[in-house]
């Protein structure tokens, strides 16, 4: 019933959006589009999440601002027998390197390259929504699924300064204390899960149809 | 221009009332938003959307009744990983020790408190509060009772919390920490590790096996069916 050749990927059928209805993303129940919660589950019917990209980018900016005091500040300051050590992200897992590589791999993935890949991700994945790309809408979606998934991983360096915290106190052999950039780099995380969050696939997917008309 | 044949829709099965009563008969891809009929998957099988291949639905023997094994231990496991001693470190005759509790509180009174309640319902509070909301939702279905009141409520709940509830990140973290201090002390696993650490087994398991919409019908069916009617779960 297209005019057009269907894209790539694309099945006949039609959207919920086209039938004049909306689609439940919590149970999946389609109701008529005058509903404002879902008969089946009570969430919030919204036939694409309202100001979806807005929301994805001011959150996107809110963990882009955390994430760079997080790789500048101390996040681990140390102070054995008189002496005051500050060690940053990098700082911390180049020395675990040197005994230790595969760990300081997973620090570094955690804290460096999954973030930064995250805080790119994101950005194409908004950006194609607007501008059609050559990058078809199922790959995207993979690609969204796979930020969702990654995110939480990044709290692992977090979580190794609160236990290294809790375990090594004052008095002992040396005391371990946060630095700023624990918080900061928490709250990036926080703010780029939260990002992921307010991104609408479907949104993904309308922008591949080959007739977009939007309102 | 909005009435919709019924031959548009992909998975044809059984007689489609679209314009009728769409609330029963319709689903909706939460990807694609592709309107389909709503397919009962085959035994240990998958109903996939026909747009963009999500997995739909899934229907394997016994998952609630895994599911709300996995949620019962998991809240049991995790009392017992708060309550025993988690990691013990001596060096020189000292040793120190510290409950998942004292982590999660260890940023308090540092420069960075305000993460001690991050920390602290991450890997403590929001685990149970997921555990519980389950258990909730999933026991009386699994009776073939009523479904408890506001049970939708608490599955949205349990649903929403899913991110954030981080206690096998949690685990991984305490492995990188203890490579980090091998060099300095000798470290102990205490009982709350094995605790915490089979917890992140059931909630892998848990994440394998449930399928969040064919909880959502059997709780709609649940709450149709007439009270004294005994039904079958995962039919
Ligand atoms: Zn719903
Ligand atoms: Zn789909």
């Amino acid at each position: 019933m297209s005019r057009h050749p269907a894209p790539a990927g694309a099945a006949p059928g039609r959207t919920a959006r086209a039938a004049g209805l909306v689609g439940c993303r919590v149970c999946g129940l389609a109701s008529p589009r005058d509903l404002a919660t879902c008969p089946r589950c009570g969430a919030h019917l919204a036939s694409r999440a309202p100001r979806s990209l807005q929301r994805v980018w001011a959150l996107w900016l809110v963990g882009l601002m955390c994430y760079v005091p997080a790789n500048l500040l101390p996040m681990l300051i140390t102070d054995s027998v008189g002496q005051h050590y500050a060690s940053t992200i990098v700082g911390g897992a180049v020395e675990i390197a040197a005994h230790d590589l595969p760990v300081a791999l997973i620090i570094l993935l955690a804290s460096v390259a999954i973030p930064i890949a995250k805080f790119i991700a994101i950005a194409f994945l908004a950006l194609s929504i607007r501008r059609r790309g050559r990058v078809p809408p199922a790959a995207r979606v993979h690609l969204y699924e796979f930020v969702e998934f990654i995110g939480r991983w990044s709290m692992i360096d977090v979580f190794v300064v609160a236990i290294l915290t809790a375990l090594v106190h004052m008095g002992f052999f040396a005391s371990i204390a946060p630095g700023p950039a624990a918080a900061f780099f928490a709250f990036s995380v926080i703010f780029t899960m939260l990002s992921a969050q307010a991104m609408d696939p479907r949104l993904i997917w309308d922008s591949a149809e080959p007739d977009a008309k939007h309102g | 221009m909005q009435g919709m044949s019924s031959s548009d829709l992909p998975p044809a099965s059984g007689p489609a009332r679209a314009e009728a009563a769409p609330a029963v008969e319709l689903i909706a891809c939460p990807v694609c938003d592709l309107l389909q009929r709503q397919a009962d998957p085959p035994v240990n099988g998958r109903v996939s959307c026909a747009r963009c291949g999500e997995v739909l639905m899934t229907n394997r023997r016994g998952a609630l009744e895994r599911t709300l094994v996995a949620s019962i231990s998991s809240v049991i496991l995790m009392v017992a990983a708060i309550v025993f001693p988690f990691l013990e470190l001596s060096v020189a005759g000292l040793s120190s020790s510290a409950s998942v509790l004292e982590v999660a509180l260890a940023f308090r009174g540092t420069i960075v408190a305000a993460l001690s309640i991050a920390t602290l319902l991450l890997i403590v509070v929001i685990p149970l509060i997921r555990a519980a909301a389950l258990t909730y939702t999933l026991l009386p279905l699994i009776l073939g009772r009523r479904p408890a009141p506001r049970a939708e409520r608490a599955f949205r709940l349990a649903r929403e919390l899913k991110p954030w509830a981080m206690a096998e990140v949690f685990v991984v973290g305490v492995a990188v920490a203890l490579v980090k201090i091998a060099g300095m002390a000798s470290i102990s696993l205490g009982p709350a590790f094995w605790a915490l650490a089979g917890v992140v087994v059931l909630v892998i398991s848990e994440g394998a096996s449930l399928c969040e919409w064919t909880v959502w019908r059997e709780i709609e069916r649940a709450r149709k069916a007439p009270p004294a009617g005994t039904r079958r779960v995962a039919a």
